[in-house]
């Protein structure tokens, strides 16, 4: 029975990783569904972007104080997390802080100082992020589309790092009584935990302290892996979709929109002069699906809108610079991609159940993303510039306009008015366009 | 006009190709408002000597309001027809008062086969300044609290904040920033087709929103560099009867009126 701890310990991983592995394959499997885009050029500009977006969170620091905050909280959990690695060496062959050994006791005790630092910190940011998330009134957190599972899921992850960092320091500080007592040997240094917890451990009995060691550290380790799988169901998958997604991002001028290729095959041909209009048509493909323009659902959009809907972090940073949104209109780009991605999992659910998609009646458009919210964009791209993990709502806007516009004619009368003048007239007026140089001759 | 505006046809009839064609826009050419742009643009670059030239009847709109509306066709179809007749005439540089035209024809043309070397008006007349063909003295503004409005397809969507204020801060006039001001700046609210059409239902309009933020600087003149803005924010400033004290100028027009024209 000496084992049984290493084998639990053994089991509960591989199951934990095994969940995991298979969320993030059906998120794979997800994005997918969508249309490729190539987004496979300029290498070291995406590489460069990536390092400096995602890994150096140059957008965050717009707002300087949430800025720096969740660089705390980044910074800690990354280095938090080479931890693990200790943890699962420990775990499995039943040693005591495993690292010392490789990386010599001197610089071991570095190491885990700094893990306490950061741990201090790390509690202190969620602390605030928390009062300032919960009770601080402001207006992108307290907006409709974030009421239920958003805004729970928001404090979830807040309470869940709190929790583990509170077992940390749990751990060390028995830990370092037990290392007093010589009951364990001494590795590491622990400022916070020998400081803050360890005077009242020191009252512990032995068994006490073995126990509420082994407890703290069963807890972080369980607790990392529920966090591993919670990713899945929340808004937090961006700490790991946040570098794909930057390194997919846009490159082109904000202003720029992509032509549609099979529009510009169309016009070409009746534009031409030389085009018989009485020629046979060459033969149509009868396998060929007739091509849709615009969007309608996520199997519509493209890959990379797909991914840019599973990175949203619900920030709302987009949504507090919107014009429409600011002015009361119901347009709010993050619930464009709050949208996007409850339909992408509607989908995914459908393909779970049923082996493939299976038609459910319902859409992206109507029901979940309202026209009325379409047409209220102005296609300023503030939301594409004020996004920290350069998500663009703005190309799935479009994309659904073009939808209602090409397929439906269903764009507002003014719009069809205007639409049908340019056609007409080459511009948005009724002006005629042999009176284009007039101005040349009025004072 | 006391100067002659020639087109492209009337160029090419002489054999020849002027150093830039202006693209002159369906705002520019029709709107009453936008006309004053046009020609104070005109005038600068007349009085500079920089020989140009218009498409007059041959120019169509440039078919953003219907690509931002979700119309690919009409788009297109207006593309095609501008490509061929500025391909034709062998245009290589294009100056345009308008932001809007400026974005589609410099990044959405070449896609279509129209590749040419655009600027937007005020980076055409910074040029022409540092190049030093263009002389600003501000006499007549000095003193005066400018505030620049960035409009979106020349801010954010095309990355141009500079041009327009090292143009302004020739004027010898004081340039103050709006709270939301380049990257940060706040929509006009006529992009994306809303120009058109009426605003969704909501607390109010955006530039009514722009407008007041614009004004909270106390400025005597609120400069732009887009027809589409000029409108909104004179309709702003209209809103809160301030068009007595505020005016609201194209900076082609404040380097006109600088250099009296
Ligand atoms: S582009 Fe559209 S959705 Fe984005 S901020 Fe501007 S108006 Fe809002
Ligand atoms: S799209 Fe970007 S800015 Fe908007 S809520 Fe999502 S992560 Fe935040």
């Amino acid at each position: 029975m000496e084992y049984i701890d290493n084998i639990i310990f053994f089991i509960a991983m591989v199951v934990g990783f095994g969940i995991f592995f298979k969320s993030l394959k059906e998120i794979y499997r997800n994005i997918q569904l969508g249309k490729n885009i190539d987004r496979s050029d300029q290498k070291a500009k995406r590489w460069e972007t990536m390092s400096r977006v995602a890994l150096g969170q140059s957008k965050m620091v717009k707002r300087p104080v949430a800025g720096f905050l969740h660089i705390l909280v980044y910074v800690g959990f990354v280095i938090i997390n080479i931890e693990l690695v200790e943890i699962i060496i420990d775990g499995i062959f039943g040693t005591h802080r495993f690292l010392a050994v490789i990386l010599g006791d001197s610089f071991y005790n570095v190491f885990t100082a700094i893990l306490e630092v950061l741990a201090l910190l790390v509690i202190i940011a969620v602390v605030l992020f928390f009062i300032r998330r919960n009770f601080y009134g402001i207006k992108r957190f307290t907006m409709k589309e974030l009421f239920g599972w958003p805004k729970h899921d928001a404090n979830w992850i807040l309470i869940i790092e709190f929790a583990l960092m509170i077992a940390f320091f749990t751990m060390n500080s028995s830990d370092w009584v037990l290392q007093q007592r010589q009951i364990l040997e001494t590795h590491g240094s622990f400022p916070i935990s020998s400081n803050l917890l360890g005077p009242v451990f020191q009252n512990f009995s032995d068994n006490a302290l073995i126990f509420t060691e082994r407890g703290a550290w069963w807890f972080h380790f369980i607790g990392i892996l529920f966090f591993m799988n919670y990713l899945y169901y929340s808004k937090h998958l961006h700490i790991l979709l946040a570098f794909p997604n930057t390194w997919y991002a846009n490159l082109k001028p904000k202003g720029q929109f992509n032509n549609l290729d099979s529009v510009t095959a169309e016009i070409k041909l009746m534009m031409d002069p030389n085009a018989d209009p009485y020629a046979a048509q060459p033969e149509a493909d009868p396998n060929a699906v007739p091509e849709k323009f615009g969007a309608s659902d996520i199997f519509d959009l493209n890959k990379v809108q797909l991914m840019n809907a599973y990175s949203c972090t619900e920030c709302g940073r987009c949504t507090a610079v919107c014009p429409a949104n600011i002015t009361g209109k119901k347009l709010s780009p993050r619930k464009i991609m709050m949208d996007t991605r409850d339909r992408i999992e509607e989908v995914g659910k459908n393909i779970n159940k049923n082996g493939k998609f299976v038609d459910d009646g319902k859409m992206l458009l109507d029901d979940h993303i309202q026209r009325e919210e379409l047409w209220a964009c102005t296609t300023c791209n503030a939301c594409v510039e004020a996004c920290p993990i350069l998500i663009d709502p703005l190309s799935i806007i479009v994309e659904m306009r073009r939808f209602l516009v090409m397929e439906q004619s269903a764009a507002p009368q003014e719009l069809n008015q205007m639409m049908s003048n340019i056609e007409n007239n080459a511009a948005p007026w009724q002006y005629n366009q042999a009176d284009r140089l007039k101005w040349a001759n009025e004072n | 006009m006391e100067f002659t505006i020639k087109t492209m046809a009337e160029y090419a009839a002489e054999g020849k190709v002027p150093e830039v064609l202006f693209f002159v826009g369906c705002m520019g050419s029709f709107d009453d408002r936008a006309k004053k742009v046009t020609k104070a643009l005109c005038k600068i670059l007349h009085k500079v000597g920089v020989e140009f030239a218009v498409l007059g009847q041959e120019e169509s709109c440039n078919g953003d309001p219907a690509k931002r509306a979700g119309n690919e066709f009409i788009f297109q179809m207006m593309a095609h027809t501008n490509i061929e007749i500025m391909n034709g005439y062998g245009v290589k540089k294009i100056v345009t008062a308008c932001p809007h035209c400026f974005n589609i024809i410099k990044n959405e043309y070449p896609g279509l086969g129209g590749n040419y070397e655009v600027m937007h008006h005020t980076q055409f007349l910074r040029k022409l300044m540092e190049e030093g063909r263009l002389k600003i003295e501000g006499g007549t503004f000095k003193g005066k609290k400018i505030t620049f409005h960035d409009p979106c397809y020349l801010g954010r969507g095309n990355g141009e904040y500079e041009a327009p204020r090292q143009l302004l801060q020739k004027l010898d006039s004081e340039l103050v920033e709006m709270k939301r001001c380049k990257s940060s700046g706040l929509c006009c609210g006529a992009g994306g087709a809303q120009m058109f059409k009426e605003p969704e239902k909501g607390d109010k309009d955006i530039n009514i929103e722009r407008t007041e933020e614009a004004l909270a600087e106390k400025p005597n003149i609120i400069a732009t560099g887009c027809p589409f803005c000029s409108t909104m924010i004179t309709d702003g400033v209209k809103h809160f009867n301030k068009n007595d004290e505020v005016a609201v100028k194209d900076i082609a027009e404040l380097l006109a009126e600088a250099d009296d024209l």
